[in-house]
């Protein structure tokens, strides 16, 4: 039990595949202006990433190591495919607002990285469940963000209004660049450094140490004409 | 079962054509299948915007009994004369395509900067009592980002607005974005286009309009920090409603109306 609890929720808070892998940023920065879309851009990626999971990982044990990432693609592509046409059928005005992000989750790194790093190596059960905890991991960063940048940006949440504008006779004057992709990029860095704050343990070691100022250190000469000419 | 070598080549072969020919059938199968309910959408999107510019959704009490008592026809816009072409299988952008249904438009005749006018025009007219109540026009023109689509709904007399509204822009959210606005959309209802000598007078201007101003009933106010979407519509209700656009229609249903 607790082994597929931890397989779940692993990658909402611990190994969130935006806040911590920095995967799928692209379509956070994009959809997230509005909550609704929001929503259904949420249940169509974890879908999407949960079903590919599964079937890739049906058939991990036939599928040939040097055509696996075109079969991977394949699998991908028309689970996205479907998606989009359901969401055409079934929700239009939200499919028009989305337009081309949802085609876009065939690119989205999170779908073809848990395929690679999870699916290949597990049996089909618990790829689908790493694969609907990765789609929660990402639908609770998007929520977050489609959640503030509705409520500053156009003061309202789903539509309903919280603080009433001043147009509608109010005192709320919406912040338009709440509603503008670079926005998102700045509540991602927050949201990181808070998750950071709390997960001592997902701060990186520093790549680069600033050395100290010491007379014994000569900085390297500067090279020489003859050098130059070599090269 | 023997075990398989799964990076034969002939494994290779099985697996990829194999995929390939089960995901294309599945995916041509719910293609097919959702096909009538998608094509029902985009009638419906269309079908609810036509008839929401003029608000009958709200007198009718849903969009299909509104359609009920709309008219479709084709019209031609430089006659100003109703054409028998089967309004179903019209489609602009079939229009805009095809040698001969279109024309280019010189730099003075383009004021909604939309280059290409057709030569025939889908609208739509809602009878009440047999007399006209509600003419639709379809109307479109040069915003900030792109070309606004939408419908202007004007009443019975031929020069009061019943309503605007947009099925297709580019703007930004919040800001043009904020023609879809029912607060402003609901400005438009009973503005007056032509002013007696004739003239298109109706535009959007720059800030609020004052009720003591003269020109109170020609006048919308703008969206603050949307100055080139404002400008786009008010060009595109210019352009539409001149010689170029449906004035010769209009003068035509008014001669029948005499």
């Amino acid at each position: 039990m607790s082994k597929y609890s931890e397989i779940l929720f692993r990658p909402v808070f611990k190994e969130n595949p935006i806040a911590l892998q920095m995967l799928g940023i692209c379509s956070a920065l994009a959809v997230t202006s509005k909550l609704y879309p929001t929503l259904i851009m949420c249940v169509a990626l974890t879908v999407t990433v949960s079903l590919s999971n599964f079937f890739i990982s049906m058939i991990r044990n036939i599928t040939p190591s040097n055509i696996r990432i075109i079969v991977q693609m394949t699998i991908i592509s028309s689970l996205v495919i479907l998606v989009d046409q359901a969401l055409k059928a079934y929700d239009y005005e939200t499919s028009k607002t989305l337009s081309v992000f949802v085609g876009l989750i065939i690119t989205n790194c999170i779908v073809m990285g848990r395929a690679e790093a999870f699916a290949m190596q597990n049996p089909p059960g618990v790829s689908f469940l790493d694969g609907f905890g990765n789609g929660l991991g990402y639908s609770v960063i998007l929520i977050v963000l489609g959640t503030i940048r509705e409520l500053f940006g156009t003061g309202t949440i789903l539509e309903y209004e919280i603080f009433p504008l001043v147009q509608n006779g109010g005192w709320y004057v919406p912040n338009n660049f709440f509603l503008l992709p670079p926005v998102s990029f700045i509540l991602i860095g927050l949201i990181i450094w808070a998750l950071r704050a709390w997960q001592k343990d997902q701060i990186e070691e520093p790549e680069f140490k600033m050395s100290q100022n010491s007379p014994e250190i000569v900085p390297n000469p500067p090279p020489t004409p003859s050098s130059k000419a070599v090269s | 079962m023997p075990k398989i070598n799964k990076d034969s080549a002939l494994n290779i072969t099985f697996v990829g054509i194999g995929l390939c020919l089960l995901c294309s059938a599945i995916i041509s199968f719910i293609a097919i299948q959702l096909r009538s309910v998608q094509e029902n959408n985009v009638v419906l999107d269309m079908q609810k915007k036509i008839v929401s510019s003029a608000g009958l959704e709200k007198i009718y009490g849903s969009v299909e009994n509104a359609m009920s008592n709309i008219k479709t026809l084709i019209i031609d816009l430089d006659k100003g004369e109703i054409v028998d072409i089967n309004p179903d299988s019209y489609e602009l952008a079939k229009e805009l395509r095809e040698d001969g249904k279109y024309k280019f438009l010189s730099a003075e005749e383009d004021v909604a900067s939309i280059k290409k006018r057709e030569k025939y025009s889908k609208i739509y007219i809602e009878y009440k009592d047999n007399e006209i109540n509600t003419l639709i026009l379809p109307v479109r023109g040069y915003g900030l980002w792109g070309i606004l689509y939408g419908y202007l709904a004007i009443e019975g007399d031929l020069n009061t607005v019943a309503g605007l509204e947009f099925y297709e822009h580019k703007e930004t959210p919040g800001l043009g974005a904020e023609i879809d606005n029912p607060k402003w959309k609901a400005l438009w209802k009973g503005k007056k286009i032509y002013q007696d000598n004739g003239e298109v007078s109706l535009k959007v201007i720059k800030g609020s309009v004052l009720e003591t101003s003269n020109n109170f009933s020609y006048e919308v106010d703008g969206l603050s920090g949307a100055t080139l979407t404002c400008n786009g519509v008010s060009n595109l209700i210019a352009y539409w409603m001149g010689n170029d656009g449906f004035l010769n229609f209009i003068k035509n249903l008014q001669k029948i109306d005499v």
